[in-house]
């Protein structure tokens, strides 16, 4: 177990770090449940000791959001999927709970994602759950960012809730690990910018009316205040892209799909908060 | 001077005036610091329309990354790069031009955009492919207005 360790490092970093940011100090608690939100970074990372999640870096009110199950808005979009589980589709006549007892089956397994599976293709969870659709219901694959797949990927990813994030970056999962990172360090758009500059160089400073984060997945999907639905990992990172007039790779093709292994890789050590709250 | 041709950026509602002398961004003359000493225009810059480039969010927007206290009516002044109080004392016009036009040529790797800059990007959104983010006029207003931000 190494976390004994890590908050000895952590609390080092801070004393000589120079750009300690507003609300680092903050305690996240849901459900009584006290969440690892700083962490050092896995030994992958090159230029960063110490991971945060993005909750670190929202103001009070917005914290204060994800600290109770009842102000989350996200709960409205889980009850929802609950009752999707529960809901006949397709033509063989299944609904989710036919094969799946429950969603708390599911548990632990949002840590992991994304994944490579046994014939060497890199799955996501959206992946997973419309392959249910369409191989085993006989029902339409859900849009990557609709409605019924966010709620649904806010269901599955609850029951990891507090697991640490541990996705598998060697064997079959380096070579998409390696794209991923390539993705995460070029440039792009008129604005000619990494994620790397915003979310690995410029952390805890402003831009504008925004506080940088690291640009973290591990509380997705996410509820934003912003657009007041829940948001895909894949939509988050499009919307990054447009910001700096790129032109965004499509949501579940391959490119996000390894930049999606690369920063989820980045969160090693941090825990599952699916499903966050962020403006 | 004989004004030639008049562009309009589009959906903007600024015409930037295009002279015979206006300068291409591939053709802009960097020297080996990265200033720029040629006027891009030949048009006196217009440090009032520079200043509202500097804070519109789909021009220069150079307030998401820095501190400007002349513009202290603005609620959120962004901390990515330097404050620009005083940046009128340290740096020359031509180096200032520079630093607008291409802000790579003087801080290699800098995540300053190059604002008089429309080829060499990676994936721009079609409706930004082959054009800078500011005309050359805007720069020359741009440059114009910071060279009044004095201690
Ligand atoms: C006809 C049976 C069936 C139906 C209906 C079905 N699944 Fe599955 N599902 C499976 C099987 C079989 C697997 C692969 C074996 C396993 O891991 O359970 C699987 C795997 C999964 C996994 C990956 C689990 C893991 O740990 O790897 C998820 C997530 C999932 N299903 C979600 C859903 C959802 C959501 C629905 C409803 C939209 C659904 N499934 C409907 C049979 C079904
Ligand atoms: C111009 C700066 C900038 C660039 C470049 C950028 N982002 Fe972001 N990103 C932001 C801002 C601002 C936010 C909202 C505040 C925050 O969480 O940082 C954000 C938020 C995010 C979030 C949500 C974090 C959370 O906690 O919910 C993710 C994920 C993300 N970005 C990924 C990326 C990826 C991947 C790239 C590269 C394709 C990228 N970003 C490029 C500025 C940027
Ligand atoms: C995405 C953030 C960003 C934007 C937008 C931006 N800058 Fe900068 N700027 C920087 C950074 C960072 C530096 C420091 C140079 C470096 O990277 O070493 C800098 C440096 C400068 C300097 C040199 C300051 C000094 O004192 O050394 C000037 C002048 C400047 N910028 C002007 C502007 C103007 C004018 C705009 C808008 C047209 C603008 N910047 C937009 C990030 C930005």
């Amino acid at each position: 177990m190494k976390y004994n360790s890590i908050t000895a490092i952590v609390a080092g970093l801070v004393v000589v770090s120079t750009s300690a940011f507003a609300g680092e100090d903050s305690v996240l608690t849901i459900e009584g449940q006290e969440f690892i939100t700083q962490a050092a970074a896995p030994a992958h990372m090159e230029n960063v000791d110490t991971i945060y999640s993005g909750w670190v870096f929202r103001t009070d009110e917005t914290q204060a959001l994800e600290m109770d199950d009842f102000d989350n808005p996200s709960f409205v979009f889980v009850e929802q999927a609950e009752e999707l589980f529960e809901t006949v589709d397709g033509s063989a006549g299944k609904a989710c709970v036919s094969c799946h007892e429950s969603p708390e089956a599911f548990a632990g397994l949002r840590a992991k994602m994304p994944r490579v599976n046994d014939a060497g293709e890199l799955e996501t969870l959206p992946e997973l759950i419309n392959g249910c659709r369409t191989e085993r219901m006989g029902a339409e694959a859900w849009k990557w960012s609709g409605g019924q797949m966010s709620g649904m990927l806010a269901l599955v990813g609850l029951q990891s809730r507090g697991d640490i994030v541990d996705v598998a970056i060697d064997g079959a999962a380096a070579p998409f690990f390696e794209k991923g990172k390539e993705l995460y360090y070029t440039r792009v758009g008129q604005l000619d910018m990494s994620c790397a500059n915003c979310h690995e160089d410029n952390y805890g400073n402003m831009i504008r009316a925004d506080h940088l984060s690291q640009g973290q997945i591990n509380g997705f999907p996410t509820y934003r205040l912003k657009n007041t639905k829940l948001n895909t990992i894949h939509g988050r990172f499009k919307g990054c892209m447009k910001n700096i007039r790129a032109t965004p790779f499509k949501e579940g093709g391959e490119e996000f799909k390894a930049l999606e292994l690369y920063v989820a890789s980045r969160a090693n050590g941090l825990m599952v908060e699916t499903p966050s709250v962020r403006n | 001077m004989k004004l030639t041709t008049i562009t309009f950026v589009a959906g903007a509602t600024i015409a930037s005036i295009a002279t015979a002398d206006t300068v291409a961004p591939g053709d802009v003359k960097f020297d080996e610091y990265g200033a720029v000493a040629a006027s891009l225009t030949g048009v006196a810059g217009d440090p009032a329309n520079g200043r509202k480039v500097f804070m519109n969010r789909k021009k220069g927007n150079c307030l998401a990354c820095h501190v400007n206290d002349d513009m202290s009516e603005q609620s959120f002044h962004g901390e990515v790069g330097p404050e620009l109080n005083g940046v009128g004392d340290r740096w020359e016009t031509a180096e200032l031009r520079g630093i607008v036009a291409n802000a790579k040529m003087m801080f290699d790797g800098t995540i300053m955009p190059g604002f008089y800059k429309d080829a060499g990007f990676n994936r721009t959104l079609k409706k930004f492919a082959g054009k800078s983010i500011l005309t050359a006029q805007e720069v020359e207003d741009v440059v114009a207005y910071i060279s009044t931000l004095k201690e």
